[in-house]
């Protein structure tokens, strides 16, 4: 069984964190999935950075553009990765844009994916109907889950289409935002979960964007099955550097 | 051969739509109704009148004797820097405004890179009383400050892109954001035939009128309607999928498309991306597109603004790969001597970007009765301190 499917049994609320890799340095990259294992976060997401990343807002735009700079390709971070299943064993998600994918070849990518012990693959510009006509028997064959996202506009026929293609989680995108453009939730967002979470899916669903702290980490899990950080940590990383990881993390769950 | 989008978005290979989930009911709405929209007697006939009475259409189809005589060919300029606000694109934002209106959009956003496409814009904008947000790179908002001038004067507000390499391509990021931001009230006025299905073919077929009229006006001229040649310079490519759409299908009509050169295509300082560029992902759209090898977006140079982008509209990639379409590259230096010339010998002084297409005849040896109809997409005016400065004048 795939990691992912098998830590979304768990009795418990799922706290998954975004980085992007060769931030704040080239080479931080182990340090940061270890640390964040060590500390008690569940689910890792290792943002591929892209010199244009259309969903993300300045915080992780501003990350890729330096990881970019410090050197990061496709190349060096699975040259990072090689081995990393000696000492982690929680999922690990790839998240990146389809074009650094579509030139490495998105089979060799998958292929390589699966030797290193990636376990699912985030794609924000790859939408779920080219997906299942062109790539969908290609993931599966290496055993990768991808992961699509749903936004409060999105219709409920469509999220239930979503829900079909998908054979992990389902990223819930908290409100109509880029990464990191809000912070908390209003009585719209409680709404929006809530309208979710009657939907009875298949696919339990762990809410991203707008998660900073213990409060809206709370909040956000109230209907859902977990939360992802991203901007929140990626801004302690840049202000505290590497080092700050376990006290981010303890402020999150305690 | 099929030219057009096809029925899933595509032009062969390239096209489709590559966005991300929070921009798919906006770009899905768009596609159910674009078509339906612009087929509706009252829109056509709302935007045939503005085309008329407010951007002064039909652009004239002139005879250029003196520039024909020098190249020993007969040389029609299809005068689109004579539109309202100096530039084909006014054709593309009335369009895209009244179909705003028509999806009920309160709030208009638009990037642009050496502002014509954003004064365009901002110019409907007022037309029609909308809000108006524009995008402009840091660096494009301190090299054309009279176009900046210019959207202020008409209302927008102008927001400078400081992600990146603070250029067009960054200012389209930062306009796909506000889109991400703000999914009910806004639409999203793209400059060029670029972007997610149906932008390209949206964009085409409102400058389309380029071509319509083209044939008409030269069956006036020639007694026939198809011209040997029609050629357009090429960034994004909204002249050009303009200047040829009528003629696409036509087989006795050969089609030229002319990129930036910048410094010289192997300089390191160009954005001749039929050369350079690879098949990618690019705003929304898979067409060829600059970048390196591990599919990160580069930067572009020229010196004409308006050419200044990574990519290609989807279209253009498939008139490429296809070989419908000759691409040809033109140097700045080439560019700006071919349009120094155009003002002597015409007295038109035009925009740089169509000054690269004006270059070809130093480079292409055509047939004393071949008539060659070039698309001048733009005057000079937003250039004239970029011309100063070349020829120290």
């Amino acid at each position: 069984m795939n990691r992912i499917n098998k830590k979304l049994q768990d009795n418990k609320k799922l706290l998954s964190i975004y980085f992007t890799a060769g931030y704040p340095n080239l080479n931080d990259t182990v340090t940061i999935i270890q640390d964040l294992e060590k500390n008690g976060v569940d689910m890792i997401e290792i943002g591929l950075p892209f010199s244009d990343p259309l969903a993300d807002g300045p915080t992780i735009q501003e990350s890729s553009t330096q990881a970019l700079k410090n050197g990061m390709t496709t190349e060096a971070l699975f040259n990072q990765l090689q081995g990393i299943r000696e000492t982690v064993s929680i999922p690990l998600i790839i998240m990146g844009y389809f074009n650094p994918m579509l030139q490495y070849g998105v089979e060799a990518f998958c292929e390589k994916c699966q030797e290193l012990g990636i376990d699912g693959l985030i794609i924000p510009d790859l939408p779920v109907d080219v997906y299942h006509e062109e790539y969908q028997s290609i993931f599966e064959k290496y055993g990768l889950i991808n992961v699509f996202l749903i936004t409060p506009q999105t219709s409920d026929e469509r999220i239930k289409y979503i829900d079909s293609v998908s054979n992990g989680f389902i990223y819930m995108v908290s409100s109509a935002s880029t990464t990191g453009a809000k912070s908390g939730f209003g009585e719209e967002q409680t709404q929006y979960f809530k309208r979710i979470a009657n939907l009875n899916l298949k696919n339990p669903q762990i809410v991203g964007f707008g998660i900073s702290n213990n409060q809206t980490f709370s909040q956000a899990t109230q209907y859902a099955k977990g939360a992802i950080i991203g901007s929140a940590f990626v801004k302690k990383l840049k202000e505290h550097g590497v080092g700050s990881i376990s006290e981010f993390v303890k402020g999150v769950i305690g | 051969m099929n030219y057009n989008v096809n029925e899933k978005g595509y032009y062969g290979e390239f096209g489709g739509a590559y966005i991300p989930e929070m921009l798919y009911p906006n770009v899905e709405e768009l596609r159910q109704k674009y078509l339906k929209v612009m087929a509706e007697p009252d829109f056509q006939k709302e935007f045939n009148q503005l085309l008329k009475d407010y951007v002064g259409r039909p652009s004239p189809l002139y005879f250029a004797k003196r520039l024909s005589e020098k190249y020993n060919t007969k040389i029609y300029l299809k005068r689109e820097d004579l539109n309202h606000t100096g530039a084909h694109k006014i054709n593309n934002t009335i369009g895209q405004i009244l179909m705003a209106k028509r999806l009920g959009k309160t709030r208009i956003i638009a990037e642009t890179g050496a502002g014509q496409h954003g004064v365009a814009t901002a110019t409907v904008c007022a037309l029609m009383g909308l809000e108006c947000i524009v995008y402009m790179g840091e660096i494009d908002i301190a090299r054309q400050a009279p176009n900046v001038a210019r959207m202020k004067m008409l209302g927008a507000t102008v927001i400078p892109a400081t992600s990146g390499s603070k250029t067009l391509k960054d200012a389209t990021n930062e306009a796909i954001r506000d889109w991400i931001n703000n999914p009910v009230n806004t639409h999203y006025i793209i400059g060029s035939a670029i972007g997610p299905h149906p932008y390209p073919d949206m964009v085409t077929r409102f400058q389309a009128v380029i071509s319509e009229e083209i044939k008409w006006q030269l069956k006036e001229h020639e007694g026939k309607e198809n011209p040997d040649y029609v050629v357009a310079c090429i960034g994004g490519g909204s002249n050009a999928a303009g200047t040829y759409y009528h003629f696409l299908h036509e087989e006795d009509v050969k089609i030229i498309a002319v990129e930036a050169a910048g410094l010289g295509i192997d300089s390191g300082e160009s954005a001749a991306t039929s050369v350079l560029g690879k098949e990618g992902i690019i705003h929304g759209c898979k067409t060829l597109l600059m970048q390196t090898k591990d599919g990160q977006i580069t930067e572009p140079y020229s010196i004409s603004a308006g050419l200044d982008y990574p990519g290609v509209g989807p279209m253009h990639a498939h008139l490429c790969k296809t070989g419908r379409a000759e691409f040809m590259s033109i140097t700045d230096k080439e560019a700006m001597n071919a349009g120094l010339e155009l003002c002597k010998l015409e007295g038109i002084i035009p925009a740089i970007e169509s000054s690269h297409a004006l270059a070809i005849f130093e480079q292409k040896q055509f047939n004393p009765n071949d008539v060659v109809v070039l698309s001048l997409s733009g005057r000079g005016d937003k250039d004239l301190q970029n011309y100063i400065e070349y020829f120290k004048i």
